[in-house]
């Protein structure tokens, strides 16, 4: 197992050396619009009853940081490696593809973790945020974040230039994070996008980790997990067959 | 003993080229062996091949009795490759990225080792650069100690000398020749041919994904061109009983085709006989370059 160590390793100490850019950037992202919204709306709107809009805000903010980052980590790591050709080092050496999987996998949540902690620690100076059931945040930011890590993996392998892993991370990730109730309930969306914002994971995975925080969410948390537990095992299981088959990496 | 490479009837087909068309090679262990071929041939497709970084389309390719494929731990941990573009990470100093290339192949305290290959290597002073400020040489240099970490009994070098100065190939060869005497294989592919010639006990020549060659040096440098006894004589003009060994004419120079020291005598006598003076006279050996010329094209250059 000490391949797989030095590879997560590797992989932390990755993101680890770049930190401004890795963790310092996507937090000041998240607080800009925590400061935008939080400006805009405060006084005007109230979702869940005594809780504010800015706090109400945090937790999608949150998990919203942690997706998008889990994300970029195993994506971007992947792709560098590729186009410098120096993914070879890690083909070369007796691995398998399941250390690969989890190396990649974990320093991507880790990663999303930081910066999930880094905004949360930030709006912390502006606002108070109850954790009432840390067993549901945790449980949805581990699940959510490695279907993105994952998510993150494939993309990277399949991406020939950066430019096919901007348009996922513009046209996919990007709005099915953004439209997924980070800054609102779907309670206030019209009927028929109440309907489609239940047809989209990422939806359970804000909403029940903002049950965690508040006690409030828009359906019950074990309906998000049952919802977003298979989205886990079936990412996970497609990444590890394409690792395993070689797609793109051993010819 | 078990072959250092086995490869038997190996192909390699890619969706619009058949890379590789058959390939049977045993490298024993202990040799210093070469693979030669034009660009195309199929050389780094191989190379890959026995580095698990491709697999092969039908066939069995096998490190130190490991399956590439089936056992690949086994057979990676036996094999190291120097690749043939100067790749490395950017994160990362020189002794960052040798500790962790050796973690990955399970070693976690490989300082003295890492020391030892950044002392021969002339990297020493370099340990903590970070890997992308240094020149084509020594991230080349980087290359061949990452090969190294784990002691591979097969060690492949892809093209390493590449655009690398006489200073450092001379030393790389130092260091990799100290390997082989320690009983490592060594598998080279090389453009430089009198490198070849220089270092290899045998030579495979692959064309079009083929072998067309594959002996010891010796053999092939002997069966593989001729010997020629270039002559400038006064008057220019050469025996009739010497016609037949006239390969060509260089300038006002007569090519002949000596294949045996002992004819020398022979083609003197005739000149002296025919009162022919010698001017200049010298006697070419054959490379690996010509013979390689001449299997590649058929024709002697």
């Amino acid at each position: 197992m000490s391949g797989f160590r030095t590879l997560l390793y590797k992989e932390i100490l990755r993101f680890w050396k770049v930190l401004v850019q890795t963790v310092g950037a996507p937090v000041l992202t998240a607080l800009l619009y925590l400061l935008i919204f939080a400006h805009v709306l405060e006084d005007h709107v109230q979702i869940y009853p005594g809780v504010h809009y800015t706090a109400f805000l945090m937790p999608g903010l949150i998990m919203m940081s942690i997706l998008q980052n889990a994300f970029a980590n195993s994506s971007s790591s992947l792709i560098q490696s590729k186009i410098t050709g120096n993914i070879v080092f890690v083909l070369l050496a007796p691995l398998s593809y399941l250390e690969f999987f989890l190396a990649y996998v974990l320093a991507a949540l880790l990663r999303g973790f930081i910066v999930g902690l880094g905004v949360l620690l930030v709006g912390l100076l502006f606002t108070d945020i109850e954790m009432r059931h840390p067993f549901w945040i945790l449980a949805f930011a581990l699940e959510s974040g490695a279907v993105f890590a994952c998510a993150g993996i494939m993309t990277g392998i399949w991406a020939n230039q950066f430019d096919n892993l901007a348009a996922v991370q513009n046209f996919i990730i990007m709005p099915l994070t953004f439209l997924s109730g980070v800054f609102f309930s779907i309670h206030s969306l019209s009927p028929f996008w109440q309907g489609a914002s239940h047809l989209n994971p990422v939806f359970y995975m804000i909403d029940g980790f903002r049950y965690g925080f508040f006690g409030h969410g828009d359906v019950d948390p074990w309906l998000g997990l049952a919802v977003v537990t298979p989205f886990v095992v079936l990412l996970s299981l497609l990444t590890l067959v394409m690792l395993k088959s070689g797609y793109k990496l051993r010819h | 003993m078990k072959s250092a490479v086995r490869l038997r009837g190996v192909e390699k087909r890619f969706p619009r080229v058949h890379a590789l068309r058959g390939i049977d090679i045993d490298i024993e262990q202990g040799e210093f062996f070469a693979l030669l071929g034009p660009n195309g041939a199929g050389k780094t497709t191989l190379i890959s091949l026995l580095a698990g970084l491709s697999r092969a389309s039908s066939g069995s390719v096998e490190i130190m009795g490991f399956d590439v494929t089936r056992q690949y731990r086994e057979a990676r941990n036996a094999i190291g490759v120097v690749p043939q573009e100067l790749v490395y990470d950017p994160f990362f100093t020189v002794r960052e990225t040798l500790r962790l290339q050796s973690g990955y192949f399970g070693l976690r305290r490989n300082d003295d080792w890492i020391e030892e290959l950044l002392d021969n290597l002339g990297l020493s002073d370099k340990a903590d650069v970070y890997t992308r400020l240094l020149s084509g040489g020594m991230k080349r240099r980087v290359l061949v100690a990452q090969a190294l970490v784990h002691k591979p009994p097969v060690i492949v070098l892809d093209e390493p000398t590449a655009g690398v100065d006489v200073e450092l190939r001379q030393s790389l060869w130092a260091f990799i020749r100290r390997f082989n005497r320690e009983g490592h294989t060594i598998v080279l592919t090389t453009h430089y041919l009198e490198e070849a010639e220089a270092l290899c006990q045998r030579v495979a020549m692959l064309k079009e994904g083929r072998i067309v060659a594959l002996d010891y040096t010796a053999n092939l440098l002997r069966a593989g061109a001729k010997r020629r006894l270039s002559l400038e004589l006064a008057p220019p003009e050469l025996p009739t009983a010497l016609l037949p060994r006239l390969l060509g004419r260089e300038g006002g120079r007569f090519i002949l085709d000596l294949p045996d020291y002992a004819l020398l005598e022979d083609v003197l006598g005739s000149l002296r006989a025919a009162g022919i003076a010698i001017l200049d006279m010298s006697l070419a050996q054959a490379d690996l370059e010509e013979v390689f010329l001449k299997i590649m094209h058929g024709v002697a250059p």
